[in-house]
């Protein structure tokens, strides 16, 4: 968790964010309350299942939510202090790909089959920076040797279907990196990739952190990715924050129900090896994840839940500082110990 | 029903192939001669037995859902032996496969491509026992019905289309397919890699729910290693077509031996922040491709040990312990004994 110089101060700020989509049966509260801050250089993780809004934060930041079919329906969003709700687009289009660039999934799907990836990061670099043809294409080959392209030179002029899986996404990463951004967003980038090719990605993620100080926020649904990669971790649910903190703290005390039951969830390869045909159960969490159509008065994750008593279900718990930079939205772990207790009863009587 | 005499003959090892080879050929020029063939499967040998579960695991290329396809006979394989409950199916027509289907069954991946989207799921369910002369009217609905229960889908269920289902029970409804006409064998590609992590801890808990109770037997394709030590008795590592390393599963990750297999691990993430930045081998580059694979040991061109000799000799599958096999030229054959 080394941080490079100046990382106390905040480049982005996000309060109390709210997205919501129009659908035929109703408004879809996708992003329900998100508030988080992020420091230069600073690696912070937003992890959650599908469907629990992590995406969408991500494209609220950019700005990238169809206005035909969603909004930004409140909040604040503060890139270095400035307001980018409400920012007309062609403010905007200074700022995305600039000051802010994501990279997606598939980088497949991103990459434009037709053009050179030389002349697709040209291309940004170009815009942004004002940069001449021949120092754009200058550009573009020092980005490829940033992400580690071998043979940049020949690798300018081909096209993205002539490239691997990881060479793909290292290109993507190249057009992100190419404007000198603050903040890069980084959704389910290793999700596509072999395991193998995924370890170079993480470590090309944190060295570019290290070298340029570009702050990330990773969006993953893999716990194993946070923990080798994150400073800080956002855990979401239906929309909704359940718990935020620093990430040795969230593996060692998880808090939130939730949190717990997605740790308990995964087959581990780190802990020790059972006997040759033991095969322990994984704890499963029960029942599905709630509508986002119908309002949640109480806490989202209340029906799951084992703990969750009347006041769960009828009150939205906020996010109640538990110590360490830590924070949960469960009223249970506000008892502190005496929930610690019967949780930890939970487990004993499920053993 | 004579089909049920064949299936109630337990055999030890339901599933067995012998040095299994499919290669597709590759066509070019202007009258489309075969120029070069993709090894995706080159020469793989495993047996499986009963009640057990192989896992196969290795990444994107590497064979192992073309040998999931061979076994099942969607594809003909170029060479080798595919024996299922003792019998030599290799090359056995359409209609004498027939006979040998009710054996073996899959799960894939993707349920909702492999689901009928136009029926409703007690069809879907219905169908094999019905195609099977299993079970008819009545007696159908009351085994379809059992079946969801089992597999712990809703009764009132019956009646919902594919699109109606969540990820995680539409795996379930594959599952219940799966399962209609009692096969020995149950192939499963990917089965949990598409679901969320608390809906993969219940379909995985339910499969091996199933296997104990049934005695049902496993090849289970993954490319996740921390699911496939979940579930598996034994475990083969794949690369480039072949089986680099095979063993059970408390050897294979408490002493991998292949370099390959060392590599993966050591990739894996680990949900622990305490474990981390720990010195750990990133293999450089990609996985060559298999339409072209590198001479001497496959591995050779991202292996940190690889030396000349690697380059020209084309290591073996070899005991080196115990009931542990590895096909590695820096770690010798256990001596003959």
């Amino acid at each position: 968790m080394t941080q490079p110089a100046n990382s106390q101060v905040n480049i982005l700020e996000v309060q109390d964010l709210r997205t919501e989509f129009r659908t035929i049966d109703g408004v879809v509260r996708a992003v329900d309350g998100v508030s988080f801050s992020l420091k230069a250089g600073e690696t912070l993780g937003l992890v959650g299942e599908s469907g629990c809004g992590k995406s969408v934060t991500a494209l609220s930041i950019l700005r990238l939510i169809d206005p035909r079919a969603g909004r930004i329906a409140g909040g604040s969003i503060r890139f270095e202090g400035r307001e980018l709700v409400g920012l007309d687009e062609a403010a905007m289009r200074g700022i995305r790909g600039h000051h802010i660039s994501m990279i997606f999934q598939e980088p497949m799907t991103s990459l434009n089959p037709v053009l050179t990836i030389g002349t697709q990061i040209a291309e940004n670099a170009a815009r942004h920076l004002g940069l001449g043809k021949k120092a754009a294409r200058g550009r573009a080959l020092e980005m490829l040797d940033l992400v580690r392209i071998a043979d940049a030179r020949r690798r300018l002029d081909e096209y993205p279907h002539q490239l691997s899986g990881g060479m793909r996404q290292r290109v993507m990463i190249a057009i992100a990196l190419a404007c000198n951004p603050k903040v890069l967003i980084a959704d389910e980038p290793t999700t596509a990739l072999d395991v193998t090719i995924q370890a170079q990605i993480l470590e090309l993620l944190a060295e570019i952190r290290q070298r340029l100080g570009t702050a990330i926020i990773l969006i993953t649904h893999d716990l194993g990715v946070v923990a080798e990669t994150c400073d800080r971790v956002i855990v979401m649910y239906a929309g909704r924050m359940v718990e935020a903190a620093p990430v040795a703290e969230l593996f060692r005390v998880p808090r939130h129900p939730y949190t717990r039951g997605l740790m308990r969830a995964i087959p581990r390869l780190d802990l020790d090896a059972e006997g040759e045909g033991r095969r322990p159960r994984l704890t499963e969490i029960g029942g599905l994840v709630p509508s986002l159509i119908r309002d949640i008065p109480g806490c989202a994750f209340a029906p799951r839940c084992a703990l969750a008593g009347d006041r769960c279900r009828s009150e939205r718990p906020p996010m109640l500082d538990v110590g360490e930079g830590h924070r949960a939205a469960c009223f249970e772990w506000a008892h502190g110990f005496e929930g610690a207790r019967r949780d930890a009863g939970q487990a004993e009587g499920v053993r | 029903m004579s089909t049920d005499a064949l299936t109630k003959v337990p055999h030890p090892v339901p599933l067995a192939v012998r040095d299994l080879v499919k290669h597709f050929p590759v066509r070019s020029g202007l009258l489309q001669r075969q120029t070069g063939a993709v090894q995706a499967v080159d020469g793989v040998s495993f047996s499986i037995p009963r009640g057990t579960t192989l896992g196969l695991v290795g990444e994107s290329g590497c064979g192992k859902s073309t040998v999931a396809k061979t076994v099942m006979k969607l594809l003909e394989p170029t060479s080798g032996v595919i024996i299922l409950g003792g019998v030599d199916v290799t090359h056995l027509s359409p209609a004498a496969m027939w006979a040998h289907r009710r054996r073996i069954q899959t799960v894939f991946q993707d349920p909702y491509s492999s689901l009928n989207p136009r029926l409703t799921a007690g069809e879907i369910v219905g169908e094999p026992l019905a195609n099977f002369a299993i079970a008819t009217g009545s007696e159908q609905k009351d085994r379809v019905a059992a079946l969801f229960k089992r597999v712990g889908l809703r009764p009132e269920s019956t009646a919902k289309y594919v699109h109606e289902f969540s990820g995680g029970q539409r795996q379930r409804l594959g599952i219940a397919k799966a399962l209609a006409v009692s096969p020995d064998v149950i192939v499963l590609d990917e089965p949990v890699s598409a679901l969320d992590v608390s809906v993969q801890a219940q379909v995985l808990n339910l499969l091996i729910d199933l296997q104990d109770e049934l005695g049902l037997t496993y090849l289970f394709i993954s490319h996740d290693l921390a699911v496939v030590r979940h579930i598996s008795h034994h475990v083969a590592v794949m690369y480039l077509g072949r089986i680099v390393e095979m063993t059970s599963k408390a050897q294979l990750f408490r002493g991998p031996r292949h370099p390959y297999t060392e590599a993966l691990l050591a990739a894996a993430p680990v949900p622990d922040p305490a474990r981390r930045r720990l010195q750990r081998v990133v293999l450089a580059g990609d996985v060559p491709s298999p339409a072209k694979p590198p001479s001497g040991c496959r591995f050779h061109t991202r292996c940190p040990l690889a030396d000349a000799a690697c380059k020209v000799t084309d290591p073996r599958l070899a005991e080196v312990a115990l009931g542990h096999h590895a096909a590695c030229l820096k770690r010798p054959a256990m001596a003959a004994v």
